[in-house]
């Protein structure tokens, strides 16, 4: 039976990793660089959620449509201020360096604004755990809404793409930007998209992060969001799918190295699968090979 | 040609030069005593962060690949000396012969890990080589924090669980503690031996870069492909550059470990945040430039660590206080204006143009 439990745990880990890992995995489709800061985007997510309710006294569902618009605007404005400067810099690592630095900055922002001790994070899911098999297999509400969540918003996501003209604006804009302007496609606008349903559901994720493990600090986002590029990276960046199946099985292999291997390696055991991942299959399951031009 | 050679070297002999200014001032100060303790207790931190600096610029700014796993290196340095001089405290009494002995351990066994780390990790390039670089750093950190060692009657024994698992006999010493780390570690380094790794380090990735190696490796960083069509080996410079770098900040995490005597692997010294560190001094510095990897660690340390510190104490400030209290919140912005103004197409083109309404002024 603890296996099972540890599968479910896992599961909704892993879910939590999946829908951060749609984040990164289409602003990486979009503007070819590894957001930093998508992870401190989380974080900060949970914090607005945290003083809507212990503050303001607001409802769960009210206060995560707040959280969510908060970190739209925040993903808009970081991208524009930090990110489009640099889109076409002659150094690939400028952007990259910013990105550290704007993670670096949510992170101190958030310890001047909330302070550096842990904030106890009451889950916005107020429901009973489920029992079965007479007590022994407990799924709490968390793991099942949290499950739930990821299954939508990947069904969401993908009809979104495939089906509606912004969401195809966006497959073109990730082929060819030059082209798609050419098609007239706004482009900064697409990327701006891009950019805002990344940090809508980094929101969602944030919440749904500190539901399961209550304590927030300002350091809470960063390791969740390396290792859900870790998971972008293991599905195949750039593939909705791929993120979806690569977070939920870092998530199994994160608990199940937790349970039988070693707690404090935990960490350890889910970067090195993203090595072995680089090493023997760089583009991960579900990725595209893509040819270099010279 | 000869031109430009000389003036490389005054380039270099001023960097040179700057260090031992530096040095002879504040020995000068230590003599007659017009030094804080506060003050004195920065003058080997400083030094290792400059060794941290330049080696990691040698990375990113002459290899042109970004290294988020520096302090791993620095770790590895750390804890192989540390170790080593905990076993050899009885058998090397004379503390300079061993810490000489130490620097070349920590320096060797950083350099072995980034040889094992550098032959998988720079077959990848930009997001994918950061990313990887920084597991690599949380994973040495990690294992350092399981891992124990000790030593009795029978010789070493060595666990990953705890530290009864090693079954020593009573008389046995516990050398390495899993997260308690390594106590008792005699305080071996000095400001002198330190102000010389400084001009070591500096004379190493300085020949480095100016030799026909270095050339190598910077035309790999200006355009691989180009360089990988006159025939010059991608993976052997790429993987000199990245040994060196990892191999020079072992010697940094040498100097930090007999800096203190008790030595563990948290975050704070060599996870990912103090990667970070590293890199903001590089970036502000100047990426690339090794006299402002020099300057960047003691300029940012000094004014925001000290000064800012003193003022404080003097009388309080609200803005002072407020930037001393934040100092990584300054750290952040800096690093995002910097890079926004020096990579930045429309910045490069406008600096371009006052440059240029410069030259002609001077020219009229």
């Amino acid at each position: 039976m603890s296996f099972l439990n540890y599968l479910i745990s896992g599961i909704s880990l892993g879910s939590v990793y999946a829908i951060i890992a749609l984040g990164y995995t289409m602003v990486y489709g979009i503007a070819k660089m590894l957001n930093f800061a998508h992870g401190d985007v989380i974080m900060v997510g949970a914090y607005v959620v945290f003083t809507a309710v212990s503050t303001w006294g607001l409802p769960a569902v009210p206060s995560i449509l707040i959280s969510m618009a908060v970190c739209t605007v925040l993903g808009i404005l970081i991208e524009k201020i930090a990110y489009k400067p640099l889109r076409n810099a002659a150094s690939p690592l400028a952007v990259l360096i910013t990105a550290i630095g704007v993670s670096y900055f949510l992170q101190n922002l958030a310890l001047l604004v909330f302070g550096s001790n842990t904030k106890s994070f009451t889950s916005v899911v107020p429901f009973p755990a489920l029992q079965l098999a007479g007590g022994q297999l407990t799924i709490t509400s968390v793991t099942i809404v949290t499950i739930l969540a990821c299954i939508l918003i990947v069904l969401g996501l993908t009809a979104f793409i495939n089906k509606t003209k912004p969401g195809q604006a966006m497959l073109a804009v990730s082929e060819d930007k030059g082209a798609a302007q050419l098609m007239g496609i706004n482009v900064n606008a697409t990327i701006s998209l891009t950019f805002a349903i990344g940090s809508a559901l980094a929101a969602i994720a944030g919440v749904l992060l500190c539901s399961a493990y209550p304590s927030l600090t300002p350091y809470t986002g960063s390791m969740p969001g390396i290792k859900a590029f870790v998971a972008a990276v293991f599905g195949g960046i750039g593939s909705i799918p791929g993120a979806m199946i690569g977070g939920i099985l870092l998530g199994i292999i994160e608990i199940f190295g937790k349970a039988y291997i070693s707690a404090q390696m935990a960490d350890a055991i889910v970067f090195a699968v993203l090595i072995v991942v680089l090493l023997v299959k760089p583009t991960g399951l579900l990725g595209k090979k893509i040819q270099e031009k010279v | 040609m000869k031109m430009k050679m000389n003036k490389t070297a005054k380039q270099n002999a001023v960097t040179y030069g700057m260090v031992i200014a530096a040095f002879a001032v504040m020995q000068i100060m230590i003599s007659t005593g017009h030094i804080s303790s506060s003050l004195e207790g920065l003058l080997i931190p400083f030094c290792y962060y400059v060794i941290l600096a330049v080696s990691l610029n040698l990375v990113v700014g002459v290899l042109g690949e970004l290294s988020l796993g520096h302090a791993g290196f620095m770790c590895v340095g750390a804890f192989a000396s540390a170790f080593f001089t905990k076993c050899m405290a009885e058998t090397i009494p004379n503390s300079l012969v061993r810490f000489l002995l130490a620097l070349v351990i920590g320096a060797v066994a950083a350099g072995i890990f980034g040889i094992l780390i550098g032959i998988p990790v720079l077959r990848l390039r930009g997001d994918y080589l950061a990313i990887v670089t920084l597991a690599f750093g949380e994973i040495i950190k990690n294992l350092v924090n399981v891992l124990y060692i000790g030593k009795d009657s029978k010789g070493f024994h060595f666990s990953m669980k705890d530290s009864f698992s090693m079954g020593m006999e009573p008389d046995g010493m516990i050398i390495v503690n899993g997260p308690q780390g390594i106590s008792g570690i005699s305080r071996d380094s000095t400001f002198v031996i330190a102000v010389i790794l400084v001009l070591l380090t500096l004379f190493i990735v300085l020949r480095l870069i100016q030799s026909r190696d270095g050339r190598a490796i910077q035309a790999i960083r200006d355009n691989r492909i180009a360089a990988e069509s006159v025939g010059i080996n991608i993976t052997k410079y790429k993987l000199m550059a990245f040994t060196v770098s990892a191999a020079l900040a072992g010697v940094a995490g040498v100097l930090y470990a007999h800096n203190l005597s008790t030595l563990s692997a948290t975050s704070k010294n060599f996870g990912y945040n103090m990667s970070i560190m590293i890199l903001v001094y590089v970036v502000l510095g100047g990426i690339g430039s090794i006299r402002g990897s020099v300057i960047a660690p003691v300029v940012l340390n000094l004014v925001l660590d000290y000064f800012l510190r003193k003022f404080q104490m003097m009388g309080s400030n609200v803005v002072l206080q407020f930037l001393s209290d934040n100092r990584m919140l300054v750290y952040a912005v800096l690093l995002i204006a910097m890079m926004l103004f020096s990579w930045s197409p429309k910045m490069i083109q406008w600096r371009e143009r006052v440059f240029h309404r410069n030259t002609e002024k001077e020219a009229q």
